[in-house]
């Protein structure tokens, strides 16, 4: 009998809930009417920056899924001050990543050395075929647009010492 | 029901039964799943739930009925087919059978004879055999298993709801539910006689065990051990798909409506309002727009009914199988004995 009055008590809890939804509206939304700002650091979409890229392939060989396809070649650009030697770049050609494979760990945005991947918030890219979500380079580039500012770092964050 | 097309041939009075107990049990089946399986629970779990089938979702039924009846009719390659398809419809016929019995209104009833809580006690009861057969035909352990607890907790909450009725009968001195409403409803609570004397007062004990083990009987959430989803994936409805599933579910929710009904006779008054009001006698002298206005003071009883149900069912965690029948043996059946006891004293004494 000792019991009882919890279990008022937890009766009272869905009927509490209930009223409340009622009156003031559900802790959900109604999603494809309305939609929820993720917030900025979410794990969305990665994008790709492809001028920083060196196509190193850190990312390709640190993704636990092998779910980038990284593709390059040398090439000979001018030099940077005249009578130099032509410097030689890393051309990407390819740099997909497949999103049915991808489990959004972040370890080649973590990895990269050259900030050239970024997480982006945005989430709506389902496809009805599979194969579509595969990501190209064109269509990576696209999400940096949707890659938010970094925010500030905490008071007290920055590196002490010299700069 | 009879009262009312006695003049008319025999074929039209059997089809216009037939008719209202296809109403009596479809249309709270319907009822009750929205109302409270999709909305009340949704709003106790502060979402809103379906909301794109018609106005807040209303048409949301619709669209379930015509997903399942889309589906294929898959049965197990060594489930006995002819058992195992009969199952649901025998889980159903248990509910058509029940309505039988109710009376919604001084002439507005399907049957109406002496031993109508005898018969509708009886009669709840098949439906423990569909459940077993359901489980044993379906040729898997976890249906085996949901259908065995299942036969073990009906069998069980059948006794405590058996003996908490006989309370009622006691103190109504009939058996027929049609007496029983007019003995509630001509009755006085000493000698006042402006509320009837609704059972729900005097055999207040009895009600509470008749929800609980109404509650067990329906398998709703305390009680839900024999479909126990997460460790049974749904007991003995495992292997069953499509129309056959469908009508499991339709008859979970009927039957829930049909013993809210039940309950709502014996203890609350049934379809009549307290007959000093309009200073009826008996039930001969009651107005006719009671036929009319019967049906919807039962159904608004049963929404109160139901939504306790249903309130508890959301609520509660589930109990364990050996918790389930020490409730029903130890507590709810000595209770309920106690309970006849001292209404019978009482009946006698008074």
């Amino acid at each position: 009998m000792a019991k009882v009055p919890g279990l008022l008590k937890g009766l009272g809890v869905t009927l509490g809930t209930m009223v409340e939804t009622v009156k003031k509206g559900a802790n959900t939304v109604q999603y494809p009417h309305e939609k929820e700002t993720p917030p900025i650091r979410a794990r969305g979409v990665i994008a790709l920056h492809e001028g920083n890229c060196t196509s190193c392939m850190l990312c390709a060989r640190s993704c636990p899924d092998w779910c980038i396809y990284i593709e390059g070649h040398k090439e000979l650009a001018p030099p940077r001050r005249a009578g130099g030697k032509p410097r030689q770049v890393n051309k990407l050609d390819r740099f997909d990543i497949d999103y049915a494979l991808c489990m959004y760990c972040g370890i080649c945005v973590e990895v990269c050395p050259f900030d050239a991947l970024f997480w982006s918030p945005e989430y709506e890219y389902s496809e009805p075929r599979i194969a579509d979500l595969l990501h190209d380079k064109a269509k990576l580039g696209e999400w940096m647009e949707t890659v938010p500012e970094a925010p500030d770092l905490e008071a007290g964050a920055e590196k002490k010492g010299k700069k | 029901m009879l009262g009312l097309i006695a003049g008319i041939p025999y074929w039209a009075q059997s089809l216009l039964r037939v008719l209202g107990g296809i109403v009596a049990v479809l249309l709270p089946a319907g009822t009750i799943v929205y109302v409270f399986l999709f909305k009340m629970m949704s709003f106790m779990q502060s979402r809103l739930g379906p909301m794109e089938a018609g106005p807040f979702g209303s048409l949301q039924l619709f669209a379930e009925v015509g997903k399942w009846l889309q589906k294929e009719d898959l049965y197990p390659e060594r489930a006995d087919k002819f058992i195992f398809k009969m199952a649901p419809l025998i889980v159903l016929s248990s509910t058509f059978l029940l309505v039988a019995v109710v009376p919604f209104g001084p002439d507005a009833w399907f049957t109406n004879f002496e031993a109508g809580v005898f018969y509708a006690l009886a009669v709840s009861s098949v439906s423990v055999l569909g459940i077993l057969i359901a489980g044993w035909a379906s040729a898997n352990k976890y249906s085996l298993l949901g259908g065995l607890r299942g036969a073990g907790q009906l069998i069980a909450y059948e006794l405590p709801m058996v003996l908490a009725v006989i309370g009622v009968v006691i103190q109504a001195d009939t058996m027929n539910l049609q007496q029983i409403v007019v003995a509630q409803n001509a009755g006085s609570i000493f000698g006042w006689d402006g509320l009837g004397n609704p059972y729900i007062l005097t055999q207040f004990i009895g009600f509470i065990i008749f929800m609980i083990a109404v509650q067990a009987e329906l398998t709703q959430t305390p009680f839900d051990m024999p479909i126990a989803e997460s460790e049974l994936v749904s007991g003995y409805m495992t292997e069953y798909s499509g129309f056959r599933f469908l009508i499991f579910f339709i008859s979970e929710f009927a039957t829930a409506g049909v013993f809210a009904l039940i309950a709502s006779i014996l203890f609350l008054g049934g379809w009549g309002v307290p007959f000093s009001w309009f200073g009826w006698t008996s039930i001969d002298s009651i107005d006719n727009w009671m036929n009319v206005v019967g049906p919807l003071i039962m159904f608004t009883k049963m929404m109160l009914l139901v939504f306790v149900i249903m309130w508890v069912r959301f609520s509660y965690p589930r109990f364990r199988e050996d918790q389930l029948q020490r409730f029903a043996w130890k507590v709810l059946i000595p209770l309920s004995l106690v309970n006849i006891m001292a209404t019978s004293v009482l009946k006698v004494a008074f």
